[in-house]
């Protein structure tokens, strides 16, 4: 047999989750295969037929319908189906399946594909866990991250500067001198073969004896008044600790600690191949946001600000390159960010001189979510206090606004395309003023009211007196759950933006209307799943802003089914992921960073958890209809009434 | 569209009458054996026929001057290609291998080198021939080279009904000047010519000039020009030469 030569295993092992699997098992699989071609149109799985094994898609697509005969799904070249119909008992056809184009499929036979289910459990894991599936590399993610994956040689850059025992403290401190190193390995020849030797490139026997750092010539060898022709051997700390080169950096980072040592050798098995120092490690794990922002706090005026912004994508690039997840990368975001502001309004103040009254500046919106990403623009307000005199303090307070508003436009965070920024005098209100606004909207929802509700309903303080942005917080968190028909018309208004289910099909993509090539991950992705929750947030009177710790408070309602925060966590994750590495990769490239991903440059592997991630969004949104129904004229206000008894009993 | 031109033509020998008259007169044991198989009745649908498409590199396109160096055989059905039953051999040319063969059909020298002559695989290649219906893309490639390479062995030719995808592919398009100029052009283009045709059934693109895959190619090509201008009922002997 010659299959090899037909190509079957090398199609297969592009797509997931045939490119994980071990050659041995991927080569029976396609020793196995049976090719057979179908009509565009044709039916290829009939409801309540038996299935006989898995399908692979070779060339061509497919639908797949719902028992409502709703789309549920399209598949395309590498696509697979068919898995959960053989994983049933009864092997029978749930969700009908036909071709929409010419199709050439790949059978694996049913017993094979349990021969693999049973052999591979990544296998398995992808083909049974269908909502699981996301979980899985959300956490496959998050273990890739730093310190836990990466390993010691990784950081090693150099090798290491060894002396030999005899040689003269002097000879070796010039060593490191001029090796600008701050410690030596101390080795010697040794004629016995043992587990602690090596073999040198002259081919004989080492033994790493000792090491000397430039600590222990402070006290070892000054404090001790030894001469500088003194041998090394007399003076080497003798209690080697070492690492393996393959162990993680956090194995290191808690070996120098349990050690007390600042250094420690590396040994590729008894080989030492360089040294790791304390500050490496701290070099690797320190992301740069944080000396940013120390750095923001120092500058003096808005135009040197504006010089450090380049820094923030340079930042941003490292931190997704070390394999920060999102929600780590956006919280760094997001306090550089305030960072900015921040410094900006105390420069204004500096500037300005002290406010007339008191105030808060605060953001909406991502920034307010601590979800904001690289190309986020801004959204801001001021609340003032009630005893704010427009005729007297109103002129300090537009300045202050335009400074720090054209400050942060400087700084990279563009004016606000719907202008919610505090330089918008409807924006610049006495707390009064904001309880009114909030109370309107929520008991009279409209179309723009509820346009805003999607910015300032995510609010957060930045600088000056916090209470009176949360005196905000609290005002929606306690009439929010009180207001059915606000929150029906924001379960309504959260549905406006779809995810794509069919994204990775041209055709779709244009019957949407959408851009031809590409998908935009926030409008379909992020910003509806950010909308849904919301809604869920606000009903249970939720006070977090960020999206993660809104479906905390959410998870401990009996709002959502269980199982659903978690699935809508791990989408969100998901999705957040994708967006950031596309921006990373675009601020790499030199390129303009933006929300629109080109199927093209998506993994296989990664469009199934996409797909995934898309479902459970729309498995979200038709449950938000279902929860939250507009109440009927008559109706609504009896459940008004039935608010205002709750609130009598409070 | 359903074409059922050129069904049995009353005034030639029909293909099991030949078959049967060869399964008479032949003295050679092994082709006696499969003749006597015989082929399928002409009103066979091609939906339940056991066929088996088969494509060979040769070494030229004269089969009395030229080679076959490699064979590529793929037993189907309209319902399932099954690659694993597939059968593929490298073999050694009785003349020399030329430099531009070996840039035409990819077989190197060193892969001939340790080759069997092609009277090592008759026997294993008659039996999986034997009562299905062989399916070729050009058939006088095929025709030619296997009656010539079986009479320069066992003394007598071999010839069989065969379905040729390319002529089924011809008469589909056969008002286009540019299908009929194709059809005639030489075997060098065939491999252009199977991509070709395969292309307008949005099959995949493989990379030619391998009898296996190309087997799989044509293999593939029957199922889908079938299903677009025939259909499963439709009998072998509407369908075969």
């Amino acid at each position: 047999m010659n299959v090899e030569q037909l190509d079957i295993r090398g199609h297969m092992a592009q797509f997931a989750p045939f490119d994980d699997l071990p050659d041995a098992l991927l080569d029976r699989i396609a020793g196995e295969v049976e090719i057979r071609y179908f009509q565009a149109g044709s039916e290829l799985l009939v409801k309540d037929e038996p299935v006989e094994a898995l399908w692979y898609i070779r060339s061509g697509a497919v639908e797949m319908y719902q028992r409502s005969g709703r789309l549920f799904n399209r598949l395309s070249e590498g696509d697979i189906f068919g898995y959960s119909d053989l994983l049933r008992s009864n092997r029978r056809v749930r969700y009908p399946v036909s071709a929409i184009e010419d199709t050439l499929i790949y059978f694996i036979p049913g017993d094979v594909f349990e021969a693999i289910c049973e052999e591979d459990d990544d296998f398995a894991e992808f083909v049974e866990t269908g909502g699981q599936r996301l979980k899985v590399t959300v956490e496959q993610q998050r273990d890739d991250s730093g310190l836990m994956t990466t390993r010691v040689r990784k950081l090693i850059s150099r090798q290491p500067q060894m002396v030999e025992a005899s040689m003269s403290l002097q000879q070796a401190a010039r060593q490191m001198r001029d090796a600008n190193v701050t410690c030596v390995l101390v080795v010697d020849v040794t004629e016995t073969h043992s587990a602690y030797t090596f073999t040198g490139p002259d081919g004989r026997h080492w033994q790493l004896n000792g090491i000397l750092t430039d600590r222990d010539f402070c006290t070892r060898v000054l404090a001790e008044g030894k001469s500088a022709q003194t041998p090394v051997g007399e003076v080497m700390s003798r209690r080697v600790i070492v690492i393996q080169s393959d162990e993680s950096v956090y194995e290191a980072m808690l070996c120098m600690l349990r050690n007390q040592v600042h250094h420690l050798p590396v040994l590729h098995r008894r080989q030492p191949v360089g040294v790791l120092h304390l500050s490496d490690i701290v070099r690797h794990e320190t992301h740069s946001s944080l000396f940013l922002v120390n750095n923001i706090f120092v500058q003096n005026t808005p135009e040197q600000l504006a010089r450090l912004a380049p820094e923030v994508g340079t930042g941003f690039v490292r931190m997704v390159a070390d394999g920060a997840n999102s929600e780590m990368v956006c919280r760094a975001l997001a306090t550089i960010g305030r960072a900015f502001t921040q410094r900006l309004i105390e420069l204004a103040e500096a500037e300005l001189g002290p406010a007339p009254v008191p105030y808060c500046f605060m953001v909406l919106g991502s920034m307010a979510r601590e979800e904001p990403t690289i190309n986020a623009d801004q959204d801001n307000a001021l609340v003032l206090h009630d005893d704010y005199d427009p005729e007297q303090h109103g002129e300090y307070f537009e300045a202050l606004a335009r400074f720090v508003c054209d400050g942060l436009d400087a700084c990279g965070y563009p004016y606000c395309k719907g202008d919610v920024m505090a330089t918008n005098p409807r924006w610049r209100k006495p707390l009064q003023v904001w309880k009114r606004y909030f109370t309107e909207w929520m008991d009279e929802p409209n179309g723009e009211r509820l346009l805003h509700s999607s910015i300032f309903f995510d609010l957060a303080p930045v600088h000056g007196e916090t209470p009176m942005v949360e005196a905000l917080q609290d005002l929606i968190a306690e009439l929010a759950p009180q207001r059915p028909v606000f929150l029906a018309a924001l379960a309504r208004n959260a549905k406006n933006r779809t995810p794509p289910l069919g994204f990775f099909r041209q055709f779709v993509m244009e019957q949407d209307g959408e851009h031809r090539k590409s998908i935009n991950l926030k409008r379909r992705g992020t910003a509806p799943l950010t909308d849904l929750v919301r809604v869920h947030a606000l009903a249970c009177g939720s006070k977090a802003q960020n999206s993660f710790a809104r479906l905390d408070d959410i998870a401990q309602t009996k709002l959502l089914a269980d199982g659903v925060t978690e699935r809508l966590r791990y989408a969100f994750e998901f999705m957040s992921m994708v967006r950031i590495r596309h921006q990373a990769d675009a601020i790499e490239r030199g390129v303009e960073p933006d929300n629109s991903v080109d199927p093209e440059n998506i993994g296989s592997r990664e469009r199934h958890h996409l797909k995934d991630a898309f479902e459970a969004i729309s498995n979200a949104q038709k449950f938000l209809s279902f929860r939250y129904t507009m109440p009927s004229r008559s109706g609504s206000s009896r459940t008004s009434g039935g608010s205002e008894e709750q609130r009598s009993r409070r | 569209m359903t074409f059922r031109a050129g069904a049995s033509r009353p005034s030639q020998p029909t293909w099991p009458d030949y078959m049967a008259s060869r399964a008479k007169q032949t003295r050679e044991p092994r082709l006696a054996d499969f003749f006597t198989r015989g082929t399928l009745d002409p009103d066979t649908p091609i939906g339940q026929a056991p066929l088996v498409a088969m494509d060979f590199e040769t070494t030229g396109l004269d089969s009395s001057r030229h080679d076959i160096v490699s064979v590529g055989v793929m037993p189907f059905t309209l319902s399932r290609i099954r690659p694993a039953d597939g059968r593929y051999w490298v073999l050694s040319p009785r003349r020399k291998l030329s430099d531009e063969s070996v840039a035409f059909h990819h077989i190197t020298h060193a892969e001939v080198a340790g080759a069997p002559d092609f009277a090592a695989i008759i026997d294993e290649l008659l039996a999986l021939l034997a009562g299905r219906l062989v399916v070729v893309h050009y058939r006088q490639l095929e025709r030619t080279f296997l009656d010539a390479a079986v009479r320069e062995r066992l003394g007598e030719g071999l010839l069989m009904p065969m379905i040729d995808t390319m002529s089924l592919e011809a008469r589909i398009h056969r008002q286009s000047w540019w299908a009929r100029l194709r059809r005639w052009a030489g075997r060098p283009m065939a491999s252009i010519r199977l991509h070709e045709s395969r292309q307008r059934y949005h099959l995949p693109a493989y990379t030619g000039h391998h009898a296996l895959v190309d087997s799989l190619a044509t293999a593939e090509l029957l199922q889908a020009q079938v299903l677009y201008h025939y259909d499963w009922e439709t009998p072998v002997g509407a369908l075969w030469r």
